[in-house]
């Protein structure tokens, strides 16, 4: 019998409880969204990791006779080792004007190699007997739009050679390919390809030798001490220091990916499902009291307590299933969705995974979880309630006078303003209620949308603030400063700056890390040091400058003495004194002055790169004449990456920000929904008796819209607020080694989250006319409330 | 009785459709009220009186015939000029009051006052039922007569060419009850406002001009009242 009025309740508040189960299910839908991705994200990492032999440990060096690898092998705890030639050669592409940076490494000449072995999507092995046969990277072909037989022109150590894809692949090593020095990937400008060993020893005169060598390790093994091993094994060869897994450029962008996914699984859901006990707990306290008397009849007829407090807590229970039901449909569908962009964006094989038991139950237990947090309150009263005391009908309601009328104020307003006030201000829950789940709309709408403001931001700052040079330009070898004359000379180059990189580890009391340290002068005008305050910041003739991340891994503080050992050349250490320590947004950095470099390092003063600006009816000239340079590995375009990624992150982004919007709309429009619904119900004799004595339909919906408008207006400020917060967590959480975001929201982000919800607030209300307008004046005179 | 009428009605019927069912409330009714008139509408329960008043005061609509006010015809108009018509000159009563509970006394009656130019000020409002002294009270602090009282003077602010009472007594006892008809008479008398009260209380006739007894929908007799008892002098 209670089930056929659960029923009826059930119907009468349809469309409320389909508002709350809309949100409800989006929370829902987040939730396994992020974790049906991040399920097939790791699942699809480790099988590819483990299926194409992922390298732990990764190290290259200038030369290491072949015969000192089986010494690597011999290292205690080492299960694998693989040895390669790498090197970075440039790519001339008719349809670009700018040189491509390529990354040759070399494909056994038999076999497959025992590490970072290649998925190959299309086309066929390398023929070792043919000299001009190449691997491709799937990701570069896509880019370039490229087939099986194209024939692609590189310059190797300053030759020129035509090389033909036959085999187009995908590496475990090359998720994510990022150029080194760059910070994210542009696969346009950036390819990765393997060629036969031979040939390429032959072409970078590496006979007999390799300069790259990657090793997995036994499950028992201590990573640190083999990596240490390593170094001292290949010092002798110019090793620049080897590194594991989780320094390896790739293997972290992806990591840091599922970090966001996870946060992502847990304060989107949080949000939606928070607003949503809320809106129960609303909805639920107004049922409740409705039906006090119900409730005592029923006590009186002998229902126990918690038969009544079960049967309420059933109709939320109903609404939060059903939302759950709702949103893993629509989440699997998302996820499923957000799986294909992965499969695009990260080159591999992406598995999709399935709706597996924790997402599901997770799902169920978490939306039931918030249906009881929702109507505890209500709950709690029913069962508390006695049945004598219900059958009296609820104490009259007191109103008082609103804080704005107690300032003063009161001559200003008219009545039925005064009416909102009190209205608002007696039913405090009710309302905070509100005003918690619009700015919570606001926040949602915020937050999904700062990003793509933050990365232009990054972008106006790494490349139109801090560094102004147009071209960037890295030796393949060390070079005399004459080299830096050569640039000068080029007609078309406007302005040089050399640097000097030289990797190092950088020691302080147990803590290390290998780096690169940059040398930078005085007269550095195209690459400036600028903290994230937007100071730029001179290197001190004397002393090391640190990134503040780099100096909080070491545990450094100003004035203390850091251990520096060069990694080229000598490999002398010394030590010397943090003189600066500057907030950067990306990553491990350290600075110094280019004589002081000089001395520490034990290294002549010459540079590894430089920075070119380019007067821009020139560039194409300037790129030629580049690409024909024997010396130059590779060039970086200012920005062209970020842009790059920019252009694909704002499309992605659009994508995100028509879900956002979506999620906003029903939270707001629900939220609003289900408080008109309450108000107007509570009101509607008050309305329909202002209406019989005179006041016309507008006025009366004056009234009740006037309510929620300024909750609307009043949940502005706090949402605005609230999604600051959120980006700013959402910041904190992804401050990674790495890089950090930063918190850039510009105004327009808040305005138009502000438009969207209002908005959806707006008809919402609208919804609201039909049945004010409807009102039957005549019979709600008839009965008392 | 020479002046015009203020409100004549021509064959009034009412139906209300209850699926098949037809209720007819009203069958047929011609009546006149004239300015200044104190009526008392009688009836056995489900005769048609709170239709009629509710025709009359422009809440309702009636499925046949018309309604004058003055020279005009309330039949003819749209809602628009129905909402019009009540806030200027009609003032209404009710059984359960229908005060607004957010607002005092004096604000219930100030909501009237906007609205309209030529009101009293809510203050002389009040002051007419006696209720000057409860302004600040809010309707949950006062007593049943003391809401009907002021739901009176939220009524007669706007000075109404008529006053349509719907059983303005029925829930409450007599002595509250005396004080609310008192009021309602006070203003009558002072004002000329044409009254109309709906009652169950045949003894409050007494106090009428004239007394129009309702039945089955149409009307059954009509009584003038010699001499207008004052509601003090009634006996219940
Ligand atoms: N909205 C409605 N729908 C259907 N029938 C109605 C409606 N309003 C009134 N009636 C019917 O019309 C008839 C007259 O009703 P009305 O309310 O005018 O009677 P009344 O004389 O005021 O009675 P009472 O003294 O009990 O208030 C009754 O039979 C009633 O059932
Ligand atoms: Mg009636």
């Amino acid at each position: 019998m209670l089930d056929r009025k659960l029923r009826r309740d059930l119907r009468q508040l349809a469309t409320q409880a389909i508002a709350i189960g809309l949100v409800m299910a989006s929370g829902i839908a987040m939730y396994t969204m992020a974790l049906y991705a991040l399920n097939s994200l790791r699942t699809s990492q480790a099988n590819y990791y483990q299926r194409y032999r992922f390298a732990d440990i990764f190290c290259n060096a200038v030369r290491i006779p072949e015969n000192v690898v089986p010494r690597i092998q011999a290292i205690p705890g080492v299960s694998a080792v693989d040895q390669r030639v790498v090197y970075a050669a440039m790519l001339d592409m008719p349809t670009m004007n700018e040189p491509v940076a390529a990354r040759l490494i070399s494909w056994p000449d038999l076999g497959r190699p025992r590490l970072n072995d290649l998925f190959l999507a299309d086309g066929r092995w390398i023929d070792p007997e043919r000299s001009d046969e190449l691997l491709a990277s799937h990701s570069f072909v896509k880019a370039h739009q490229l087939k099986l037989d194209d024939r692609l022109s590189f310059i190797i150590n300053g030759r020129q050679r035509q090389l033909r894809i036959v085999g187009i692949v995908y590496s475990p090593e090359y998720i994510v390919q990022i150029q080194p020095g760059s910070l994210l990937p542009d696969y346009k400008r950036y390819g990765v390809f393997w060629m036969n060993q031979r040939h390429l020893s032959a072409a970078v005169d590496m006979q007999g030798a390799v300069n790259d060598v990657t090793l997995t390790l036994e499950h028992t093994a201590n990573s640190a001490a083999v990596i240490e091993a390593v170094d001292d094994l290949l010092a002798p060869y110019g090793g620049t220091g080897a590194f594991g897994r989780e320094h390896h450029m790739s293997h972290r962008f992806l990591e840091d990916e599922i970090k966001q996914l996870t946060i992502m699984a847990w304060v989107s859901p949080t949000i939606f499902l928070l607003v949503a006990a809320f809106l129960l707990n609303v909805m639920l306290g107004r049922v409740v009291a409705l039906q006090r008397e119900q409730i005592a009849v029923l006590k009186a007829c002998g229902f126990y307590d918690w038969q009544i407090g079960a049967h309420y807590l059933k109709l939320a229970m109903l609404i939060a299933v059903g939302g759950a039901i709702l949103g893993l449909g629509f989440g699997y569908l998302l996820g499923q969705n957000t799986t294909k962009m992965y499969a695009d964006v990260y080159r591999f094989p992406v598995q999709h995974g399935s709706l597996t038991g924790p997402i599901v139950w997770g799902s169920l237990l978490i939306s039931s979880g918030a249906a009881v947090f929702g109507t505890w309150r209500s709950i709690s009263a029913v069962v508390a309630l006695p049945p004598a005391e219900a059958m009296r009908p609820a104490a009259p309601t007191y109103f008082a006078a609103s804080w704005i009328e107690r300032i003063g104020l009161s001559w200003l307003l008219p009545q039925v303003v005064r009416m909102l006030f009190r209205q608002i201000q007696r039913q405090p829950i009710k309302s905070l209620s509100t005003v918690f789940g619009m700015s919570m709309a606001l926040a949602i709408m915020i937050l999904g949308s700062f990003s793509l403001d933050a990365i232009r931001y990054l972008i106006w700052f790494q490349f139109d603030y801090a560094q102004r040079q147009d071209v960037t330009v890295v030796f393949n070898q060390i070079a005399e400063q004459a080299v830096v004359l050569d640039l000068q000379n080029l007609s078309g180059v406007t302005e040089v700056q050399s640097f000097r990189a030289i990797p190092m580890n950088v020691r302080f009391a147990q803590a290390s890390r290998k780096i690169s340290v940059m040398a930078l002068g005085d007269e550095a005008s195209l690459f400036r040091l600028a903290n994230i305050k937007e100071d730029i910041v001179s290197v001190p003739p004397e002393g090391l400058v640190l990134s503040d991340k780099l100096a909080k891994i070491l545990g450094a503080r100003l004035g203390d003495r850091v251990s520096l050992t060069a990694l080229e050349g000598q490999r002398r250490s010394d030590e010397i004194e943090v003189v600066r320590i500057i907030t950067e947004y990306g990553g491990l950095n350290a600075y110094a002055s280019p004589a002081t470099l000089a001395r520490w390092s034990h290294l002549p003063e010459t540079c590894s790169g430089a920075h070119l600006r380019i007067d821009s009816a020139a560039t194409s000239e300037v790129y030629r004449a580049l690409k024909e340079m024997p010396h130059i590995a590779s060039v970086n375009l200012k920005g062209a990456a970020m842009k790059s990624f920019e252009e694909s992150f704002a499309a992605n982004i659009l994508t995100m920000r028509l879900f956002n919007l979506i999620f906003t709309v029903i939270i707001a429009f629900g939220v609003v929904y289900n408080h008109a619904r309450i108000s107007f119900a509570e009101q509607s004799r008050d309305l329909a008796t202002l209406r019989v004595i005179g006041f016309t339909n507008w006025e009366v919906t004056a009234i009740l819209l006037g309510e929620l408008a300024i909750l609307t207006v009043a949940s502005l400020g706090p949402g605005c607020l609230i999604g600051w917060g959120l980006a700013k967590m959402f910041v904190w959480g992804l401050d990674t080694e790495m890089y950090r975001i930063p918190l850039v929201i510009e105004p327009k982000t808040y305005w138009f989250a502000m438009v969207v919800v209002v908005v959806a607030a707006f008809f919402s209300g609208l919804l609201m006319l039909k049945k004010i307008w409807a009102l039957d004046l005549v019979s709600v005179l008839k009965a008392r409330e | 009785m020479n002046a015009p009428p203020v409100f004549s009605t021509r064959q009034v019927t009412k139906d209300y459709h209850m699926g098949d069912l037809v209720v007819q409330a009203l069958k047929g009714v011609d009546i006149q009220l004239y300015p200044g008139e104190f009526v008392v509408l009688l009836g056995p329960s489900g005769s048609g009186k709170s239709t009629l008043l509710n025709i009359l005061g422009g809440l309702d609509l009636p499925t046949s015939g018309q309604v004058f006010y003055r020279d005009q015809e309330l039949t003819t108009w749209n809602q628009r000029q129905l909402t019009q018509f009540r806030r200027e000159h009609v003032g209404f009563i009710f059984q359960f009051y229908n005060l607004v509970p957010s607002l005092t006394a004096y604000e219930n009656v100030a909501l009237v006052t906007e609205m309209v130019t030529r009101s009293m000020t809510p203050l002389e409002a009040l002051k007419m039922v006696g209720l000057e002294p409860r302004r600040d009270h809010f309707p949950a602090q006062l007593s049943g007569g003391e809401q009907q009282r002021v739901a009176i003077a939220r009524a007669i602010a706007k000075r109404p060419a008529i006053l349509l009472c719907d059983e303005p007594t029925g829930a409450l006892d007599v002595a509250t009850g005396i004080l609310v008809l008192e009021a309602i008479e006070q203003v009558n008398r002072e004002l000329g406002t044409t009254t109309v009260v709906i009652t169950h209380n045949a003894i409050i006739a007494g106090m009428a001009d004239r007394v129009i007894k309702m039945s089955d929908g149409k009307i059954a007799e009509i009584e003038p009242n010699a001499v207008r008892l004052r509601p003090q002098e009634m006996r219940w």
